[in-house]
């Protein structure tokens, strides 16, 4: 098996280059992730389904003719607005509580949205038909889609954007200075109710370029969401909170496990070995702490 | 232990024994009550007592269902083909061979899943928090999809266990089951109400509160955290096993390793109860299985959408639960000393 990467160098090219274009939009949502995880200190289960459901918007776009890719623009306004609705109604009464009564208020979330996409879009894979046909590498043995290399650039750009407005902005230093210190944000007026609003609206604006990206060069499918939660999570443990190369580059290494996973193990082994993946981050991260932890704060 | 809770032990198990006889067409339901009420209690070991928040005892539940069910079988007939198409018609169980199978399944499905938590628990108990509760929410998806994936289990087709024989014409199935998971329920409260009165229950209680302290007051806190999640591991094994032959068909991620209904029905069921109580997992548990079966038809096919609602209101607004609600408004009844005088103050401050 592992004889048929080295033994095939293109096989092993056209992995790595899907795994790279794949994980950088992972990492467009982890970055979602990192932010609302620093800030609020809050772990969103339903951060997948927000995805999902951002991909379901520039699919309904592509169904009454306008182009998908529109839907990177449009999808992140709508999605704003969704991501502080739910704030408003949940996440601001769990936000200053114990760590696992967000994460189970967020899994309620969670199964509210796949259930109610279920519902409203149906539980058929679907995908939104760009028709950016594709790129050919090294004697036409490389098949690279121009959708996938079009969503990578957007979410680059995207992502650097962000990093800016994070720089520059008023509201970038607001959230900036909560998420080092809530309570003496507060005493210095910064309406910390309204960052952590628009931090979760910001986030969840991510998710929905990502989804639009993602519906564009994938699949989508209601019960998908929960995968991309476990993606993200994992980028962010791996990397660590504010560090942003990290995430993007451990967002890059994720994919291309992944698509290494598919070629080697099959692709009915893809999710499982990525929720198999986290739990040995995890039990690497214990070991490796445990040696530190060796002393009392 | 006083007269009063005697007698109460003695209805209980009194109305256990008859139940199936006075409410026959529900013996199904009841049997699935019994079940749900030994995942809710275990799950309190770890989430209640001890302050590990787990999504992951989904995993011993479905790993003793695939267990019970597969040495059921394999010990008479030769599994893949039993699995690989409808072996259920081909091979038939004599009663005899049926009961042997289901007696020698139980012990492995609770005892295998209980060596699978020691071993799991020495790499993952380690974790803190949030840490631990993904890490186990992943566990237990990676089970359902990886054993959706093996073929001599059946794979995605699923796994019919086998069909309870016919004895000389009687239809005892429904009894059968009940008193199994009954019997299972009964084992489980007498255990934990036994560990609950031990030093056990106390130093899990201590690690629930300060790790850290409690490891500094020379507590080996690794060793009684592994033995906790061993005896939820115990119990979950057997109720998955149980509930695999009540069901009759074992499905990767829709039955066995549903994280998406069981996982979440223990730890929404252990809170809605009151976390960290003996009684309040099972009435938890009682109240939302009524709730369940009284209003799922009413919501047919919008279930979900209620289960994803009634989890962020009970989370939100009763996260102490009822047993917390109560002891909240009535202290004296839990054996705390209220000072008068104190009350007043605290009132007239607020």
């Amino acid at each position: 098996m592992d004889f048929l990467v080295f033994q095939y160098p293109m096989i092993t090219i056209q992995a790595c280059l899907d795994g790279l274009l794949l994980g950088i939009l992972f990492a467009l949502i982890a970055y979602g992730m990192a932010l609302q995880w620093g800030v609020m200190n809050i772990i969103n289960i339903a951060q997948g389904d927000l995805v999902i459901l951002g991909g379901y918007i520039a699919y309904f776009m592509y169904l009454y003719g306008i182009h998908p890719a529109w839907g990177v623009i449009v999808s992140p306004i709508i999605m704003y607005f969704v991501g502080i609705a739910i704030y408003k109604l949940v996440i601001n009464k769990v936000v200053d509580r114990d760590l696992f009564i967000s994460i189970l208020a967020t899994f309620g979330i969670s199964i509210l949205f796949m259930q109610l996409m279920n519902f409203a879009f149906g539980a058929d894979v679907v995908l939104a038909n760009s028709g950016y046909g594709t790129t050919m590498l090294f004697d036409n043995n490389v098949v690279l889609p121009n959708s996938k290399i079009f969503s990578a650039f957007i979410s680059i750009v995207f992502a650097i954007c962000l990093v800016i407005y994070m720089k520059r902005s008023k509201l970038g230093r607001a959230i900036r200075a909560t998420a080092q210190n809530a309570r003496a944000a507060k005493i210095l007026g910064v309406d910390t109710e309204k960052v952590y609003a628009a931090t979760f609206g910001i986030n969840a604006a991510l998710c929905g370029v990502a989804g639009a990206l993602i519906s564009i060069t994938f699949t989508i499918h209601p019960y998908m969401g929960l995968p991309y939660t476990i993606r993200s999570f994992m980028i962010v443990i791996v990397a660590g909170l504010g560090n942003l190369p990290g995430v993007a580059m451990s967002g890059m290494g994720l994919g291309i496990f992944e698509e290494f996973a598919d070629y080697i193990l099959g692709t009915e082994f893809r999710i499982g070995s990525v929720f198999l993946l986290l739990v040995l981050i995890l039990v690497y991260r214990r070991f490796k702490l445990s040696r530190k932890r060796e002393y009392l704060k | 232990m006083n007269k009063n809770s005697w007698i109460l032990y003695i209805g209980i198990l009194v109305f256990g024994l008859v139940a199936p006889f006075i409410f026959p067409a529900f013996k199904v339901q009841l049997s699935i009550l019994c079940v749900l009420i030994v995942l809710a209690t275990t799950w309190n070991i770890q989430g209640g007592e001890m302050g590990y928040n787990t999504f992951g005892n989904i995993l011993f539940y479905g790993l003793g269902m695939y267990l019970c069910a597969s040495v059921q079988v394999g010990m008479f007939f030769p599994l893949a083909e039993w699995t690989e198409s409808g072996g259920e018609k081909t091979f038939v169980h004599t009663p005899s061979q049926f009961f042997q199978g289901m007696a020698v399944g139980l012990v492995v499905a609770a005892v295998v899943p209980t060596i699978v938590a020691g071993l799991i628990g020495y790499a993952i108990l380690g974790l803190r928090g949030h840490y631990f509760a993904i890490c186990t929410l992943g566990l237990g998806v990676a089970a359902g999809e990886i054993s959706g994936g093996i073929e001599i289990i059946g794979a995605g087709q699923g796994f019919t266990t086998p069909p309870f024989p016919n004895i000389g014409g009687l239809e005892a199935r429904g009894e059968f089951f009940y008193f199994l998971s009954f019997g299972a329920l009964v084992l489980t409260f007498i255990a934990v109400r036994a560990i609950y009165t031990t030093r056990f229950r106390l130093i899990l209680n201590a690690i629930r509160d300060n790790e850290d302290k409690a490891e500094a007051m020379g507590i080996e806190t690794m060793k009684y955290k592994i033995t906790g999640w061993m005896i939820s591991a115990f119990f979950c094994g057997l109720a998955g096993g149980i509930m695999g032959g009540l069901v009759g068909y074992i499905d990767s991620t829709d039955v066995a390793f549903d994280g998406r209904e069981m996982g979440v029905f223990m730890v929404l069921m252990a809170i809605l109860g009151g976390k960290g109580t003996l009684w309040g997992p099972i009435i938890g548990a009682t109240l939302f299985h009524f709730f369940k079966e009284g209003f799922w038809t009413f919501f047919l096919g919008w279930q979900y959408v209620a289960l994803g609602v009634l989890i962020v209101v009970i989370v939100i607004y009763f996260p102490e639960g009822l047993m917390g609600w109560l002891r909240e408004k009535y202290p004296e009844r839990f054996g705390e000393v209220v000072d008068e005088a104190d009350r007043k103050a605290q009132v007239e401050l607020k």
